[in-house]
């Protein structure tokens, strides 16, 4: 193996490909050549570094100096400052918000330091298509350790101990389901990664597919030692390319390298994987429903159980796990229970990886203990709320899970904590609020995603979640009444009970939770026609402060139905008649006018009921 | 061009790799739909006698999930993100100023034929929030106001 004196590892996560990582590492590579650093300096392309918000990235090590929102035209600069004269450049480091120094180390940046990284721990550190990158930091040696050192039953006994729990949303343990389908009569036997991540707001799955595939295949390997089967699946969601591409690519290397295919590692254990696209339907990430899309059909869920430990694939006995869960196994086969069990709570061990996104500083992917407290995560590592606002709520657990209040940043992040307080631990979005969202306008948005996504196979949810969106509606339009908020209740609790999967039976959470803690936002609604967080167009109008206006015609011209009227440098006006509030005005009034407001209630009512 | 009808022999080549395994069906379709940018009624046709399935099944599958298509799309394709980081940042505001520009409601196709305004239940790329992406090329932190030059942008690369 060649030795360079530097390594530029360049983030090419989706995030960063996005806004430009390619053109960055060409930049990169051409300058590099340029000044003839060939032999010196290495440039590698890493999976997603997490801090999305920042990117293009680039880690210079080994002096850990972290470089962010790069353009191709920095990097001439860049490489002779930092690589031919060694003088890192300040100007392209990261400055905290509300502070003017920059911050040179990765690791003494807020954002990083106070993660925990297992699942994660190649990010941004080996180019993820490269299968020897992955070997040289352990890669496949739990698995070596799986097939040549122990029986299925220790593989099994080692991950029970060591307290994993399924990371897509429920939680069930998941040594019990290897064991249930170790137990379960009927050969052949399958494995499954479930890849289909669709709460809106999570992309964990796809960060660790993109970043460290053969984490995740190895753990299947692990796996299907330890259940007994030969063939397994990964199901990826087909708006994921860039994390399709980078497993197709682990996969063939694998097989290459003889770990996967016959005879594994020379211990007579044969297992191989196969790719499957989902094609777009949130109903998928339901297990059952997922397996019925791999067979080739519409994906309808089924009655549980039997469980697909028992009944799965082809009615075979099938391990079904997500792709964090599959990526936690390695490091447990590899480093033993006990390590893995002293991390996090009593109940729930380990870490978790949650997307930290919406009204958020430092918006990113992070993985961190179990135990860790919200506090930690919004202000601590997020960095709290940018602009100056308000935190208001933190949603957790996408359209099936919940929003926690202010009251709540203390709580202690496990899967029965997150519970109690009405939410879930879900897939691990979580998006941060700010008093500018309107809580009964988030219900009404994950109701009507339930409702669209809503497969149709039972009623309850068919029917139930239109129903609720359609009260949702008429209180944001300012035309809910008390008894509106007694039928939530009374139709949530219904659709709870009466669903057949998941996603109709956590489909009212949304509605549940914003009541349970945002009550008196929805009597606003109903009972004073306000709109607090000044959101719901039915409640709001647009006004022109005369004080502030300069004239300048801005607001005016970008107007898409005329309703401005105005001179240059003479007041403009707002004729609420005309005003469809799409809010174009205020987006283009310049930051230093900030002439355009909104206001709720009382005028703004008025002006509603005259349209 | 999405509105040519494409030959027998191009959805025997797309169904071959099937080697007529009945659960292929959707990722026999996905192939089609990647060739051509929608299901044509041929195509659908073709696999259902390919892979032994019935036409129904077919269909069925094909309405189910949401990659597919069953009418013609544009030369362009505007997708605008309205997972929950994007909305509450501005996404559907986004979405209505496209709707506007372009003349048609999520979902359609221009009547020329020109653009396909798609709306999407979350990219996972929510630090970009909000995220349109037009033709493939992803634009963060969308603002109505971006929205005109956005557009230009996509004319500009149109062929002559």
């Amino acid at each position: 193996m060649t030795t360079t004196r530097a390594h530029l590892l360049v983030c090419a996560g989706t995030g960063c490909v996005s806004c430009g990582a390619f053109d960055v590492r060409k930049a990169l590579e051409h300058e590099v050549k340029r000044r003839g650093l060939e032999g010196e300096v290495l440039v590698v392309t890493t999976g997603c570094n997490g801090f999305c918000e920042r990117g293009p990235i680039l880690l210079v090590q080994p002096d850990g100096v972290f470089y962010q929102r790069l353009k191709p035209a920095d990097i001439p600069h860049l490489v002779e400052e930092h690589l031919v004269k060694g003088r890192p450049v300040q100007a392209l480091m990261y400055v905290p918000p509300r502070e003017r120094e920059p911050v040179p180390r990765m690791k003494d940046i807020e954002f990083f330091k106070h993660q925990r990284l297992i699942v994660l721990s190649n990010r941004g550190r080996i180019d993820p298509e490269r299968i020897d990158d992955a070997i040289a930091y352990d890669g496949y040696a739990g698995a070596a350790k799986a097939l040549a050192e122990m029986t299925p039953e220790a593989i099994i006994a080692e991950v029970t101990r060591a307290g994993l729990r399924g990371r897509g949303g429920a939680g069930f343990p998941t040594g019990l389901k290897w064991a249930a389908a170790r137990r379960a009569a009927g050969d052949p036997r399958y494995v499954v990664c479930n890849g289909d991540e669709g709460d809106p707001g999570a992309f964990m799955d796809r960060s660790v597919l993109e970043a460290d595939p053969h984490a995740v295949i190895e753990g299947m390997i692990i796996g299907a030692r330890a259940v007994g089967a030969a063939r397994g699946f990964l199901y990826i969601r087909h708006e994921y390319p860039l994390a399709i591409h980078r497993i197709g690519l682990a996969l063939d290397q694998a097989r290459a390298y003889g770990l996967l295919g016959k005879n594994i590692l020379g211990t007579g254990f044969d297992f191989d994987l196969e790719v499957v696209r989902g094609a777009g339907a949130f109903v998928s990430g339901e297990e059952t429903a997922l397996l019925a899309s791999i067979e080739g059909g519409r994906a309808y869920p089924r009655q549980r159980p039997p469980y697909p430990a028992e009944r799965g694939l082809w009615g075979q006995p099938t391990v079904i796990n997500n792709v964090e869960t599959w990526a936690n196994v390695p490091h447990i086969i590899r480093r033993g229970a006990d390590w893995f069990g002293a991390i996090g709570t009593e109940t729930s061990k380990g870490t978790k990886i949650f997307s930290l996104v919406g009204k958020i500083a430092n918006t990113g992917l992070v993985e961190v203990p179990m135990g860790i407290t919200l506090r930690e995560i919004v202000y601590g590592i997020g960095g709290g709320i940018p602009g100056g606002r308000e935190f208001k709520a933190v949603q957790i657990g996408g359209p099936s899970g919940g929003c926690i209040p202010k009251s709540g940043l203390d709580l202690a992040v496990d899967y029965e904590s997150l519970k109690a307080a009405g939410t879930m631990m879900g897939s691990g979005g979580m998006i941060v609020m700010d008093e500018d969202t309107c809580m009964v306008d988030i219900a009404l948005y994950f109701l009507r995603f339930a409702e669209e996504e809503s497969c149709g196979k039972c009623s309850p949810c068919r029917v139930g979640t239109g129903a609720m969106a359609r009260v949702l509606a008429k209180i944001t339009a300012g035309e809910g009444t008390a008894e509106d908020l007694a039928r939530l209740e009374t139709l949530a609790d219904a659709v709870k009970r009466g669903s057949l999967c998941g996603l109709g039976q956590t489909a009212p959470n949304p509605i549940l939770s914003t009541l349970r803690y945002f009550r008196d936002e929805y009597e606003a609604h109903v009972f004073d026609k306000r709109c607090p967080a000044l959101v719901c167009k039915a409640l709001i109008a647009f006004a022109i402060d005369a004080e502030k206006c300069v004239g300048c015609l801005l607001c005016k011209k970008a107007c898409p139905t005329g309703a401005i009227s105005g001179e240059l440098k003479k007041v403009h006006t707002i004729d609420q008649a005309a005003c469809i509030k799409c809010g174009i005005c205020q987006s283009v009034c310049p930051a230093k006018v900030r002439a355009v407001r909104r206001t709720t209630g009382g005028a703004a009512a008025a002006a509603g009921e005259r349209r | 061009m999405s509105r040519v009808r494409p030959s027998l022999s191009e959805f025997e080549a797309l169904t071959k790799r099937s080697k007529g395994r009945k659960r292929a069906l959707i990722q026999v379709l996905q192939d089609v739909q990647d060739r051509f940018h929608w299901l044509p009624p041929e195509a659908l046709e073709h696999v259902a006698e390919a892979l032994g399935v019935p036409l129904v099944k077919v269909y069925g599958v094909a309405t189910f999930y949401k990659s597919f298509s069953l009418t013609p799309r544009g030369r362009h394709v505007c997708t605008v993100c309205l997972g929950t980081a994007c909305h509450v940042r501005g996404g559907a505001a986004v979405l209505e100023e496209f709707e506007r520009k372009l003349g048609v409601a999520a979902g359609r196709t221009t009547p020329d034929g020109r653009y396909t305004l798609e709306r999407v239940n979350c990219l996972g790329a929510c630090a970009l929030a909000p995220l349109a992406v037009v033709d493939g090329r992803y634009h963060g932190q969308m603002s109505q106001a971006k929205v005109a030059s956005v557009l230009a942008e996509a004319e500009k690369d149109e062929a002559p």
